[in-house]
């Protein structure tokens, strides 16, 4: 078995709306080992970046609540001062975020830029830094390396950019990576090329990823193993392989039956009923995604929803999946009845 | 006939520089692009951000001026009128946009958003204008009550249907909609899919849906212009494009759709490389050498190419 890098363990954030505690991550356990990349999937409002600025330590602790525990090379991260986090995120820790426009400064050349945290977690001499940087650049696929060195972030693509951003999570050889919807704001050509540079990266460094994407595409092409989130908590945990064979959990199904890629043709898509519920709305006790599927009889589900090995390695909260159906699958052949005899 | 016959459509921007900011070059944001919409079928125009897709959009609708080139309109040219003439046309042909958040007026409620292209082109009084407003709304699905909330009142799906009831007050015979669920999640993406394509049906829509999401294009349009560098590309049936493309350009867009199936990751990584390559190597063939691709050559009825 490979060694464990970032352990989660019962991990709830809350924020004080009003003078009262919400959880928007609700009791999250997760494990990421060397090697690994862990996708957390999930619409808006699921919890999934308050969970990467949770382990990053990047709330503003004045009006957020952490609870749990986040492992890391032998320390809670959850428990270390502000100076001692400094010495470990930016280092061990690298950070790719969504947009590659806002994530870089406009008035720094991006060799300086990259630079930056070496300075700080790094005791190196000014050409080793420069060789470096060249280096790195190089990795992540620009070929002008000693152009783009002198360049500012304006005078870069889109594409460009994220790669920089990449570098820059690289610079201090990380353990773990969190990227945070690293390929939502490009197109789709640099968004395949941005995955297979980080497929690449990552068997060539042994990283550990953290993805955090609603789109199960990217998914599919990147992760090892899947974590679905749905109103702060985990539905479902498998094997890549495995959750797109066989997902199990009502949520997981829908969303894949949303997706106009998995059909053939113009059929219908699936649509789930009812949004997702706000923080102060949100019905703490039993499924919480049993208001979204109202067919399902109330006695399917559990009481307090645990989770279960329904088979090896493959997790799934509550037992509503057991009888779990689509009402389209069903009622489509009642209305056909219908439409017949009239 | 077709309901629109869009033929060597032109935009280009003037770059200003030198003495006196003369006009010194221009951006040929689109340059020379012909395609036909026939009555009821669903056209997708597709590419990468900076192609001229929603500049193409806009042109048809009035909101760009045309640099040369004809759209016919059920016969009648619409970059030779005047505005007073266009003004009958604008009725027929309107638009959904792509962000719900602010294609919506912040400050007006849902009446007086819906009822706003109603005052501009019916006399109707407040009682008639309230019956047909609550219809739209109904049929997009909202309760009647909501007519009187403000947009922040509702979610980003539900803001698009009401966009939606909007474009639909006049009963439009084209719709162009720019990107009308890359905002949303996916759950709600395909409840805005999924109901336009009902409306279509209901109300005997034909639609040009511009969109960079080939997943989507796929599900929801009969043929597909693909365009780069405001020309087309590729032109065709779904099938034709999606399973026999023909141009390098097509195939390296196509690739690039993430695999939905975690098994065949690898190999679609490799495909991926392996057009790179062919796009490399056999950049003459299809570009020539000042970088502008070649005139459509028709392969089949329906399907052609930019090739030499």
């Amino acid at each position: 078995m490979k060694n464990p890098v970032l352990e989660i363990k019962n991990l709830s954030t809350s924020f004080n709306i009003k003078g009262d505690y919400y959880a928007a991550v609700d009791d999250v356990s997760i494990t990421v080992h060397e090697n690994e990349v862990v996708a957390i999937v999930g619409e808006s409002g699921c919890g999934k970046s308050a969970l990467a600025l949770s382990v990053m330590g990047l709330h503003n602790l004045k009006n957020t609540k952490l609870e749990g525990q986040v492992n890391f090379g032998g320390q809670n991260l959850l428990s270390l001062s502000r100076n001692a986090l400094n010495k470990v995120r930016g280092k061990d820790i690298g950070m790719i975020f969504q947009d590659p426009m806002t994530a870089l400064n406009p008035l720094a050349t991006i060799g300086r830029q990259i630079e930056e945290p070496m300075d700080y977690h790094m005791k190196l001499s000014a050409s080793d830094k420069k060789k470096r940087v060249l280096e790195l650049l190089r990795r992540v696929g620009i070929k002008n390396e000693q152009r783009v060195y002198e360049q500012y972030p304006h005078e870069l693509s889109g594409g460009m950019r994220q790669r920089v951003v990449i570098a820059i999570a690289l610079s201090c050889d990380p353990v773990l990576l969190l990227a945070d919807e690293p390929t939502t704001a490009l197109d789709v050509t640099i968004q395949a090329q941005i995955m297979d540079l980080m497929k690449e990266l990552q068997n060539q460094m042994k990283t550990g990823i953290i993805l955090i994407t609603h789109d199960l595409g990217v998914v599919a092409e990147m992760a090892d193993r899947v974590v679905v989130m749905y109103a702060g908590q985990v539905v479902e945990i498998a094997d890549v392989k495995e959750l797109f064979a066989n997902p199990l959990h009502p949520y997981t199904r829908s969303l894949l039956n949303s997706i106009p890629a998995n059909m053939e043709g113009k059929e219908k898509l699936h649509v789930i009923d009812g949004i997702v519920p706000s923080l102060q709305n949100l019905d703490r006790t039993g499924c919480r995604f049993a208001p979204r599927i109202e067919w399902i009889p109330a006695e399917d589900h559990e009481e307090r929803p645990e989770m279960h090995e329904a088979e090896p390695n493959h997790f799934v909260r509550c037992s509503c999946y057991k009888t779990f159906y689509f009402p389209e699958d069903r009622v489509g052949e009642r209305e056909y009845v219908a439409t017949e005899s009239e | 006939m077709s309901l629109l016959k869009v033929n060597d459509l032109k935009v280009h921007y003037p770059i200003r520089g030198g003495f006196f900011r003369k006009v010194v070059d221009h951006v040929r944001a689109v340059d020379g692009i012909s395609f036909e919409l026939q009555p009821g079928e669903t056209y997708g125009l597709v590419g990468e951000s900076g192609c001229g897709k929603t500049t193409s959009g806009r042109a048809i609708i009035g909101l760009n001026d045309v640099t040369a080139g004809q759209m016919m309109f059920e016969g009648k040219d619409l970059a030779q009128m005047g505005r007073i003439e266009r003004r009958k046309y604008t009725k027929d042909i309107q638009m959904i946009f792509q962000d719900p958040y602010s294609s919506l007026n912040g400050r007006k409620n849902i009446l007086n958003t819906i009822a706003e292209p109603l005052r501009n082109f019916e006399r109707l009084s407040a009682k008639e204008e309230l019956v047909r407003v609550q219809e739209l709304v109904e049929r997009v699905g909202l309760t009647p009550e909501s007519i009187y909330k403000y947009p922040h009142q509702f979610s980003g799906g539900q803001r698009q249907r009401i966009g939606i009831a909007r474009a639909l007050a006049l009963k439009p015979k084209l719709i162009i909609a720019d990107e009308p669920v890359s905002a949303l999640d996916v759950s709600v993406q395909a409840q805005v899919l999924n109901f336009m394509q009902e409306i279509q049906e209901d109300f005997d829509l034909t639609y040009l849906f511009i969109s960079h999401d080939l997943g989507i294009i796929q599900h929801m349009c009969d043929r597909i212009g693909i365009m780069y560098r405001g020309r087309f590309v590729e032109e065709g049936t779904a099938d034709e494009i999606y399973k026999n493309a023909q141009h390098v350009y097509t195939k390296r867009l196509i690739a690039a759709i993430p695999e939905m199936n975690p098994e065949k990751r690898f190999e679609k990584m490799h495909l991926r490389q392996a057009i790179n390559q062919e796009y490399q190597t056999e950049y003459n063939n299809y570009f020539d050498n000042d970088g502008r691709m070649y005139d459509l050559k028709k392969l089949s009825d329906t399907h052609s190419v930019a090739m030499q």
